[in-house]
């Protein structure tokens, strides 16, 4: 038990809390550099600065439960069980990659981890997951699914019509939004009036809670109780997380005129990894010696993914009407 | 051989499926305890109950991709619109969702939702409850286009069209909705892409698409007094297309009507007589003619209501003017 944490949680489960930021940054931080060389010739959209999110929602769910993401969904692919090489190799368009090259960084699958699925339209995501959810009682089962999206989709009439029907109906999902504060470059603050999307859930009859999104233990708990409360039948919650993207909305796109600099060295100095970090050391839950081998590790992994990628074959291009149909 | 309508066809060949598969529910406003409002469900929610037959708030897009969600987890949603326009609500949850998950996850995640809904302009229906619109979703890689026009069809149809794996739109014109006919005791099913001939002819093919079936087929008969002999083609479904079927009787006749209530430019007739002229211009001894609903939407006054669709009398005329070429 760790002194000062808050969350009944031992020090494995911490530190692996940790690891699976770490894992997410490293494999961003990569994702970017082989963005600049050339390796990822589509969009790349990056979470860095959110990975407590998909870290802390995901540590409960079990492989038989469903994500469902956004085009920002790198992290909540790795946190369901994608590995870094398929994550790698996907961006780099390789046969190897979750989706076989077909999807790139927005269009991410792997449902045999419970991953169905990140999507290029913004709120799909909330519809999608309330309807595997649906799947999920009718079969009689105790799975819950989980849509991921941010501020952008709230105001999409999905939002609206995913948790209305969700609350309606008692669905066991979960409704994370990831709300970092701009759609795209679109200020929140100029989207709407309401600045709390947590209260928005009083409109809909469910309940609504507001968290931290850059402390992983705070977001662990709140999703554990949705978690719960999903799984034992007592239907959705939605769950703001406060949040913020420190690079561009996509890797290459001009990051000015919508944001101040200062503004993003300040929650970076507020990022969720170095905050967590030293939470683990002041708290004593770990010594430096301890982290430095996590990110050893998670380093090499992240390496050999980036190797296993680039010298993946690239899809057979006769393939590429396979699937159109179930059957020809 | 006992007479059923087409509704009452289609009906009973949802019940079979749902008493044989526990994974088939239905939503849509309505199909509750109420039964549909053209009577699809009447009777299921007895035996089935509100997680099965889920009655919906107004919220087409959000139960139609709901319904994709829940295919993609494993189940066999049966999505009633009651009208194909309220569905269009979906549209672009269809096109991105819907359509494009099984190619996306490479097979992995399967898409067998069944969207049904009425079409047709007809009894004053007026723009916003009776677009037909087929030939956007046959545009759409993915989806199956399915549009029935007798009992027996409807029953083999849908149930074929519940067993897909595939998104299949299965459409409903309120025309057809009383149609009578024999409908077999014994299962069958009916496979898509098999297009039916219904009336015999030697001297010119009509393919026919949904209501336009019931108006060819009165056509060629009043045509045989004339002494003019008329083939009648009912696609059944749209995608797959039987072109096969269609070349043949082209091959036989040489002339080629096509029937359509929908709007011409970019449509299921646009796509028919690409694929004649492509594969069979030498079999033509005349041009491909299309007869179709004019291009406006749909007007509720009888008179104009009636200057915008096919009718026999208006189909008999383009017949004997392509035979005169």
């Amino acid at each position: 038990m760790a002194k000062k944490t808050g969350a009944d949680l031992s020090k494995d489960q911490m530190l692996a809390l940790y690891r699976q930021m770490l894992v997410i940054r490293r494999c961003e931080e990569q994702l970017v550099r082989s963005y600049q060389a050339g390796l990822i010739y589509g969009a790349c959209h990056t979470y860095i600065g959110e990975e407590a999110i998909a870290t802390g929602v995901c540590a409960h769910l079990r492989v038989d439960d469903a994500v469902l993401s956004t085009h920002r969904g790198h992290g909540h692919a790795l946190s369901k069980g994608v590995s870094p090489r398929e994550l790698i190799a996907e961006l780099y368009g390789r046969a190897t990659g979750c989706s076989g090259g077909r999807g790139g960084s927005m269009h991410l699958f792997k449902p045999e981890v419970g991953l169905l699925g990140t999507s290029g339209i913004v709120a799909a995501s909330i519809l999608l997951g309330a309807g595997a959810a649906y799947t999920f009682r009718l079969l009689k089962t105790d799975r819950v699914s989980v849509s991921f999206f941010s501020d952008g989709a709230v105001n999409n009439g999905a939002f609206h019509e995913g948790i209305n029907l969700a609350t309606a109906w008692g669905l066991p999902v979960i409704f994370v939004c990831e709300n970092n504060l701009y759609a795209t470059e679109v200020p929140f603050s100029e989207a709407t009036r309401n600045p709390s999307v947590a209260s928005r859930a009083q409109a809909y009859g469910l309940p609504g809670v507001e968290v931290d999104g850059n402390d992983v233990l705070a977001v662990y708990e709140a999703a554990g109780e949705a978690v719960r409360r999903a799984r034992s039948g007592e239907g959705p919650t939605l769950l703001e997380c406060k949040t913020y993207r420190t690079r561009p909305h996509a890797e290459g796109m001009r990051d000015a005129g919508y944001r101040t600099k200062e503004e993003v060295e300040e929650w970076k100095a507020r990022g969720p990894i170095k905050r967590f970090k030293e939470r683990l050391l002041d708290d004593e839950v770990a010594t430096q010696q301890e982290l430095n081998q996590i990110d050893a590790a998670v380093k090499a992994i992240i390496q050999e993914a980036h190797e296993f990628a680039q010298n993946s074959p690239m899809p057979d291009p006769a393939t590429v009407l396979d699937h159109v149909y179930s059957t020809p | 051989m006992r007479e059923l309508t087409f509704v009452e066809a289609a009906r009973e060949g949802l019940a079979e499926e749902m008493e044989k598969d526990p994974t088939i529910f239905v939503v849509g406003e309505g199909v509750g305890a109420r039964g549909g409002n053209f009577n699809t469900t009447t009777g299921l929610y007895a035996l089935y109950g509100p997680e099965r037959l889920r009655d919906t708030p107004i919220s087409e897009r959000g139960f139609t991709t709901l319904c994709t969600g829940a295919a993609m987890a494993g189940a066999r949603p049966v999505v009633d619109w009651m009208f194909l326009d309220f569905g269009v609500d979906a549209m672009g949850d269809l096109i991105h969702q819907t359509a494009m998950i099984q190619w996306m996850s490479g097979g992995r995640l399967k898409m067998p939702v069944l969207l049904r809904g009425c079409i047709g302009a007809l009894g004053s229906a007026a723009a916003h409850h009776s677009g037909n619109y087929y030939p956007l979703f046959m545009h759409i890689p993915g989806f199956r286009v399915v549009v029935p026009t007798t009992p027996y069809d409807a029953k083999g149809l849908i149930k074929t069209a519940i067993r897909s794996d595939d998104p299949v739109l299965f459409l409903e014109h309120r025309g057809v909705l009383t149609n009578k006919g024999p409908v077999p005791e014994e299962e069958y099913l009916i496979p898509f892409g098999e297009a039916a001939i219904v009336h015999e002819g030697n001297d010119v093919t009509i393919v026919a698409i949904a209501y336009m079936v019931n108006h060819a087929l009165k056509v060629s008969e009043q045509l045989a007094d004339e002494g003019v002999s008329a083939e009648v083609i009912d696609p059944r479904t749209l995608v797959p297309l039987d072109i096969d079927t269609i070349l043949e009787s082209v091959h036989k006749t040489g002339r080629l009507l096509i029937v359509d209530e929908d709007f011409a430019p970019c449509g299921a007739g646009a796509e028919i007589t690409a694929q004649v002229v492509d594969r069979a211009f030498d079999d033509l001894d005349a041009p491909i003619r299309r007869l179709n609903g004019a291009s406006t939407p749909s007007p509720y006054s009888l008179p104009l209501e009636a200057a915008v669709l096919p009718n026999p009398a208006t189909i008999a005329q383009a017949v004997r003017d392509l035979l005169m070429e």
